[in-house]
């Protein structure tokens, strides 16, 4: 089998996602009001088949011919990110060119083809998807700059269209212009980490850079390289210090759109990074011991290590000091992205054996739960607009105890809250964070934990415990069921996966295989010896 | 089985009362607890480790997450089944305590006192420290509710003020945990949260820093779950805010996660540390029982003075635990026990005034013995109990915390050295006294004296209560107040069962004392040597003795 047609079956998942955001948008401009609204049904039934295909095109050959940097790092994410994909999509569905739609039944306006926008939305937000799950097959760094780009265009169209006024369009405008400036400056990244190893493949760029330094120089050009461009891809997860657009972003953005922000572009952005320093890997850290002999130690070269460190440290404390001081929700929610982009980065820096394992999972915890979050607010509307200030949940419980009761568990779990699904995901992070010497990160993880129940504690708080008010009295749920139903379905999963959490931490365990460091295959741990002499 | 079912039932339990409709919540909840309740009974006439230190049942367990060996293990020793018997005593009590006094969301109610009644047998029953950790912090969630939605005045400050502090402790707790939980599994290949092996591990492996590094992350947890000065100052609000069943379980129950953590954790895991650093731990206890009584003798509103009492007695608590001798640590446990008898009694006690008077204020009450006798009856019985009167409960725990402390001294007369002597039980003592005078003078105010009875606050939707207490409330008291009486005379019932678990878990001390001790004299030419090799030496011992 040839290199490329390998790489073809690979991508088939993404193939199939491709092409069909082509039917979804010609299927959005129909005559027909049913074929219309069929719109987000085929983009959930294409993501379906999508999730079906992942784990049978990781059972072929063409991984190990693909000539993949990590081959086995796609499934699991490719699998989550088809999962949450299809939760978001029943949290959009619905909320585009409704007013619209509405109108052309009641007979008030006539069809329009270009007036119609929502075959144009879902098209895009696969796209962004077929994005996102393209940086996973990343075999050079040409193809990890146009999957990056191609998860990150049509976020800024997506931001734009979402809601009527002058606020999206703001938002769309930093969203798209900060974009760019990150992009340049991962480019410029990139470019020096061709010029420090002289070539664009990722295997190679490993090859090239394990030489230099078991010959004890590491480029010095291709660790700047490496930290501009994780700067610059730090924008995609909204990390410090490219953090600032998040807040504006999100409140900008309508509450679907803004589910979409917290998730997928800042899993582009953490795998992008991972399989970046991924070509370091995790044990080329040149110490020279007593004799003036070269030794490999656990870890990052040490000026990208203190780089992510202080990356991480900022991006937990900052995101979770900001989420205190908002009075708004989604900028709340912004800061609460922003913090958990630290904790993620947390296990970026452990990377081998768990730490990778540990930010797989939590994307999947993260990204249930998140889902959850912003479910319940794109199920909820006051005067026909998003929910906007905290005081708008006040009291909640009393005329939607279900949207109150997802948010509360959302929010628990958020906290990390045991026996809920965050607390799982935080558990691992902090086992891999003290697995791969990082006891005082997380440390600082643990006190970042404590700040955030504070403003967590509201969410539960407030709508189950607060008083109504006014405002809160005038807040309607959305005519359409579905992101309720998301919300309540999301949220069962944070109660209920925890029960079954042992095969979804192992599935992530697969992530790393075949993924070499140095010479060697990276060799899990084995799990508990079934017969462990002191249990029996 | 039957030991898994102390934590399903009660969960089943919060499930079903979601769904029954509010006129028969209250009864299908006491039922589920009474259920518990037999349950517990049935465990303890059954259990076949009563006078020795092992775990029944030995081998219940399921796996978890089986990456990293947590799973959910069982199991309980005789210290842990004593808890757990109180547990499952009070939380029938409590909910036939709340019959008149909640009447709205009751379904929400009696579903979190249930869910809280289930994670807190979790803890007692855990032998795996994730497993623990999950339902330590779970409590969280039932008792936040409790308060923020049932409590008084300033009920949700004091709800979040209790989660953040207790959260913030335990999240620390975590990393040391899991700290430890890594040097195993480097030491030994795989990956174990296991009682059984991280505990004699820690003991055995960590150097005298790490192990004080680990002293701290524990006690950052434990300590303000008990509370120890100077982290006690959510309890006073908590208790203050919480409705009276919350209060009960509180006081009765979930101060003692603290000092069974300090119990299960520190003393098996951190000899060296503790070794150290006994004497700073008892200062800060100490500080406690004086600070919080003198605290208590100006306080106006009668709950809070019994939640500050709480702070006091639980310093006797912590004094006989790092105590380091059998007297002291059984003292201790007893004095559990007790205090969750008797201060839960008197929270129940003092929910009875408020729900008629809807007044705690001292200034406002007084001589209510003569319209109530039956009430007056029962408070100063409790507050006697409380006070340590001699044939009563609380007296044989707090002497023998005290003697525990006197004992423990480096003057190589007693088989248990430790590092705390005379003067400690001597300033401790003084807490008692200052205990008598607090609560003598609330009685005198609001029991005895010149009547002064406010308004009868029954004309609030409330269903209306006799001017005495009712049968219900009477007989919710009774069992509280007999146990009271008999474990005052036999106590010796209870410190036998307790002896095998305690002289296990103090087993490493008198060595690991002498060893400090040696370590710390002045120079003397023969022991320079001694001294230069001190961390070495004292390992080398601990780890001969765990062979």
């Amino acid at each position: 089998m040839s290199d490329m047609s390998s790489k073809l079956i690979l991508v088939l998942p993404e193939l199939i996602l491709f092409l069909g955001s082509v039917i979804v948008a010609i299927l959005g401009l129909s005559r027909s009001r049913t074929a219309r609204s069929l719109v987000p049904g085929l983009t959930i039934l294409l993501l379906a088949i999508a999730f079906v295909l992942v784990p049978a095109v990781y059972r072929t050959d063409a991984v190990e011919q693909a000539g993949l940097l990590m081959p086995m790092l796609g499934k699991y994410v490719k699998m989550i990110i088809c999962v949450i994909g299809i939760s978001l999509a029943l949290i959009g569905s619905g909320f585009i060119d409704r007013r619209m739609e509405e109108a052309i039944e009641a007979g008030r306006a006539r069809f329009d083809p270009l007036r119609v926008i929502r075959g144009e939305f879902f098209a895009f937000f696969l796209l962004s998807l077929t994005g996102a799950m393209l940086v996973c097959n990343a075999n050079d760094l040409i193809w990890m700059f146009l999957a990056l780009e191609l998860a990150s265009l049509p976020t800024y169209v997506m931001v734009a269209l979402s809601r009527r006024g002058m606020k999206p369009q703001e938002a769309a405008f930093k969203y798209f212009f900060l974009g760019a400036v990150s992009a340049a400056l991962f480019l410029y990244g990139f470019a020096l980490l061709y010029g420090g190893t002289g070539t664009i493949v990722l295997v190679e760029i490993q090859d090239v850079l394990t030489e230099q330094a078991q010959a004890g120089d590491l480029s010095s050009l291709a660790i700047l390289g490496m930290i501009l461009a994780l700067l610059g891809i730090g924008f995609k997860m909204a990390s410090v210090p490219m953090h600032f657009y998040a807040p504006d972003v999100y409140e900008g953005a309508a509450a679907p759109v803004t589910a979409f922000l917290a998730f997928v572009p800042k899993v582009t952005g953490v795998l992008a990074i991972i399989i970046l320093l991924g070509t370091f890997g995790w044990s080329l850290n040149p110490v020279p011991d007593a004799d003036g002999v070269v030794q490999m130690q656990g870890g990052l070269p040490t000026p990208i290590t203190a780089v992510l460190w202080m990356i991480a440290v900022l991006t937990m404390t900052l995101g979770n000091v900001g989420a205190l001081l908002q009075k708004s929700i989604k900028r709340m929610m912004a800061y609460s992205s922003i913090s958990h982009s630290g904790y993620l980065l947390i296990g970026v820096i452990a990377g081998v054996p768990y730490g990778l394992n540990a930010v797989l999972f939590y994307i999947l915890a993260y990204g249930i739960t998140s889902s959850a979050a912003f479910a319940v607010l794109a199920s909820l509307q006051r005067n026909g607009e998003d929910l906007e200030s905290l005081e708008d949940l006040s009291g909640l419980r009393a005329r939607h105890p279900w949207m109150a009761a997802c948010l509360a568990i959302a929010a628990g779990s958020l906290i990390g809250l045991p026996p809920l699904l965050g607390f799982w995901a935080k558990l691992y992070i902090f086992i891999a964070g003290i697995d791969g010497g990082q006891l005082i990160l997380v440390i600082i993880a643990c006190f970042n934990s404590a700040i955030s129940a504070y403003y967590y504690l509201r969410l539960v708080g407030l709508p189950l415990m607060g008083p109504e008010t006014p405002r809160s009295e005038a807040v309607q749920k959305t005519p359409v069921v579905w992101p309720r139903l998301a919300a309540v379905v999301c949220s069962a999963c944070i109660v209920i996966l925890p029960v079954v959490i042992s095969p979804l931490v192992s599935a992530a365990d697969e992530a790393t295989e075949g993924y070499r460091i140095g010479a060697q295959e990276i060799q899990l741990p084995q799990p508990v010896e079934p017969e462990n002499p002191e249990q029996a | 089985m039957l030991i898994s079912s102390l934590i399903w039932l009660p969960l089943l339990g919060a499930l079903a009362v979601m769904f029954t409709p509010d006129r028969i919540v209250r009864h299908v909840a006491l039922a589920f607890s009474c259920v518990v309740f037999l349950v517990g009974v049935v465990i303890a006439t059954g259990f076949p480790e009563w006078h020795t230190a092992q775990a029944w049942p030995a081998d219940d367990t399921i796996g978890w997450l089986d990456n990293f060996g947590i799973s959910i293990s069982l199991g309980v020793d005789s210290v842990s089944l004593l808890l757990v018997l109180l547990t499952v005593l009070l939380m029938p009590l409590c909910i036939w305590g709340s019959y008149s006094a909640v009447q709205n969301r009751q379904r929400e109610y009696y579903g979190w006192l249930l869910a809280l009644e289930a994670a807190m047998l979790g803890v007692f029953c855990a032998r795996d420290v994730i497993f623990f950790y999950i339902c330590f912090e779970f409590t969280l969630a039932p008792m936040f509710f409790l308060i923020a939605i049932y409590g008084g005045q300033n009920r949700s400050a004091a709800a979040i003020k209790f989660f953040l502090y207790t959260f913030t402790g335990s999240l620390l707790t975590l990393a040391g945990v899991i700290y430890v939980a890594w040097q195993y599994a480097s030491a030994t290949g795989f990956w174990s949260f296991q009682f059984d092996d991280l505990l004699g591990f820690a003991a055995r492996e960590l150097s005298g820093s790490e192990q004080a590094w680990l002293l701290l992350a524990l006690m950052a947890g434990f300590a303000v779950k008990v509370p120890l000065f100077p982290v006690h100052t959510w309890l006073p609000l908590a208790h203050t805010e919480a409705p009276t069943a919350g209060s009960v379980i509180l006081a009765g129950v979930m101060l003692k996660l603290g000092t069974y953590g300090l119990y299960l954790f520190v003393l098996p895991m951190v000899p060296l540390a503790v070794v150290e650093y006994a004497p700073l731990i008892g200062v800060l206890a100490i500080i406690g029982i004086i600070y919080a009584a003198l605290i208590c003798w100006v306080q106006t509103d009668v709950k809070k003075l019994i939640a500050y009492s709480s702070v006091s007695h639980l310093g006797f608590c912590v004094l006989g635990l790092f105590a380091l001798n059998p007297l002291g640590l059984q003292g201790s446990i007893l004095y559990m026990l007790n205090h969750g008898l008797s201060t839960g009694a008197l929270f129940l006690c003092i929910g009875m005034i408020y729900e008629r008077y809807h007044t705690r204020d001292m200034d406002r009450l007084g001589g209510l013995a003569r319209c109530m006798p039956v009430w007056a009856f029962f408070m100063v019985f409790f507050t006697l109990s409380s006070v340590g009167l001699p044939g009563l409960n609380g007296f044989v725990s707090e002497f023998l915390c005290l003697i525990g402390a006197y004992s423990s001294t480096l003057d190589g007369m007693t088989e248990y050295p430790g590092r705390y002597g005379p003067w400690y039980a001597l300033i401790a003592g003084t807490g008692m006294i200052l205990a008598a005078m607090y609560l003598l003078i609330m009685l005198g105010k609001i029991v005895f004296g010149k009547l002064n009875e406010p308004e009868h606050g029954s004309d609030d939707g409330h269903p209306s209560l006799p001017t005495d207490l009712n049968a219900r409330e009477i007989l919710t008291l009774v069992p509280l107040a007999v146990l009271c009486v008999w474990i005052g005379f036999q106590p010796t019932a209870l410190m036998d069962v307790m002896e095998p678990s305690v002289e296990r878990t103090l087993a490493a001390y008198p060595d690991t004392v002498r060893q400090w001790e040696l370590a710390h004299q002045p120079d003397t030419d023969e022991q320079i040597l001694v001294k230069t090799n001190d961390h070495e030496l004292m390992e080398f011992t601990l780890k001969e003795q765990a062979r």
